[in-house]
């Protein structure tokens, strides 16, 4: 195999009310991961890390080869990065934005860059001010993706988005990713749109990897399954029970771990299975939150 | 590439599966013949804007049944195994049948009930058509 895009190993930050434990990820060429939390999970923390924004108190980060915060000059060459605080000059036009980043970036691909002026429906003359929240968005989007980095880091992309800019900017990072050698980690508190565009989707919560995955493998394995329970059984235990309510004879569980085998142990403990229910990537993170605080504290 | 696949959000069944409707059934009305090249997972996927893992799994299932093969390198293609157009039609037609007696059940109808209304089913569409 080749060497991960990303790789962190047992990363640790401590701040006054904030911490990250442990914090494991690999990310491969050629995949897009969608880093979902809760507001305070570290998102941000993670991503700032990865840019050698700020440096780790303990643990390896590399990016693209680079140990981090170490190499940062030579992995950011490669990286294109897009973060909600991001400033760009009010004053300045987009045009002189681009010409700036050009002039930093020896890969700047301005025939690319004109495109996604195009697509965007952006104006090089306007000045930043002038623009609205989607498009300074979509501005600081075209900046990122006109160097054609290898690695695009993307720290909450669509929020505040109307659909009309969230679909053109995810039609331009799923675009970008033809190309097998790149790779995107983004991060984002709608489910919706990592559910949609991942390949590989990490749930954080209060400074740990809760759970990490590939998205075929989250949505084929959390189910909700209603059961008729016998009056002798008060709980019934089945394999990767997240949750469960019991209301009379009539129970919910939650499984983490559903395949055929299921049906068998229902069997087996003399459950009958009204309903197997899909959840969405939503429902399977809120309950695996949940469920990872209940640990937590006991 | 134009695939003429359309992905709905709202549909309860998972992309994956809807993918491999979308392809089956173009293979078996004819639209895509034996030989036929299959856009390749990343472009469907950028087209889509859909995950890549996610249009890999339906075409790994549909090589799976021998609906696809795939070439190292060279791309998918609409298996050239004979008479898969009509396999294909059959096997929609079951589908759609197993899930017609499904109701069936749920209604509480009787087999030979559920045979009328199949029969008259088919009379209807014979007068609709020329």
């Amino acid at each position: 195999m080749t060497e991960p895009v990303i790789e962190l190993v047992n990363v640790e930050k401590a701040y006054r009310y904030f911490r990250l434990f442990g914090v494991h990820l690999r990310l491969e060429a050629g995949q897009i991961m969608g880093l979902v939390g809760p507001n305070g999970a570290g998102k941000s923390t993670t991503i700032r890390i990865l840019m050698g924004m700020i440096s780790q108190d303990s643990g390896e980060v590399r990016v693209l080869g680079r140990s981090m915060p170490r190499e940062q000059a030579a992995a950011k060459r490669d990286i294109g990065f897009v973060s909600e605080d991001m400033r760009l000059y009010g004053a300045a036009t987009l045009a002189w934005h681009m010409r700036f980043v050009a002039s930093i970036y020896p890969d700047w691909d301005a025939k690319y860059a004109d495109l996604l002026v195009r697509r965007f429906n952006l104006h090089p003359d306007q000045t930043i001010k002038a623009l609205s929240h989607g498009e300074r968005v979509k501005a600081t989007l075209l900046l990122a993706l006109a160097h054609r980095p290898r690695l695009l880091l993307l720290d909450e992309p669509t929020t505040g988005l109307d659909p009309v800019a969230r679909h053109e900017v995810l039609a331009e990072l799923m675009d970008a990713l033809r190309d097998e050698h790149r790779a995107i980690l983004f991060s984002s508190h709608n489910t919706h749109d990592v559910e949609q565009i991942s390949d590989v989707i990490t749930f954080l919560d209060r400074g740990r990897v809760i759970d990490s995955s590939d998205k075929e493998t989250f949505l084929d394995r959390w189910r909700r399954v209603h059961l008729d329970v016998p009056p002798t059984i008060s709980t019934p235990v089945l394999p990767g029970t997240v949750a469960t309510t019991v209301s009379g004879r009539v129970a919910v569980i939650t499984t983490r771990a559903y395949s055929p085998d299921f049906h068998a142990a229902c069997d087996g403990a003399g459950l009958t299975i009204r309903d197997v229910q899909r959840m969405t990537l939503e429902e399977i993170f809120v309950a695996n939150v949940m469920s990872n605080r209940r640990e937590t504290l006991s | 590439m134009h695939s003429g696949l359309l992905i709905s959000q709202a549909d309860p069944k998972p992309m994956y599966l809807q993918i491999m409707e979308q392809i089956r059934h173009r293979i078996a009305i004819g639209d895509w013949r034996p030989g036929y090249e299959l856009p390749s997972i990343r472009a469907l996927a950028a087209t889509l804007q859909i995950s890549v893992i996610t249009v890999k799994r339906a075409y790994l299932e549909l090589e799976r049944d021998g609906v696809i093969v795939t070439r190292q390198g060279k791309g998918s293609f609409v298996a050239e195994s004979a008479g898969l157009s009509t396999r294909l039609h059959h096997e929609e037609l079951d589908a759609h049948l197993s899930a017609a007696a499904g109701i069936g059940r749920v209604l509480g109808l009787a087999p030979d009930e559920l045979e009328k209304r199949l029969r008259h089913a088919v009379r209807q569409r014979g007068e609709k058509k020329p």
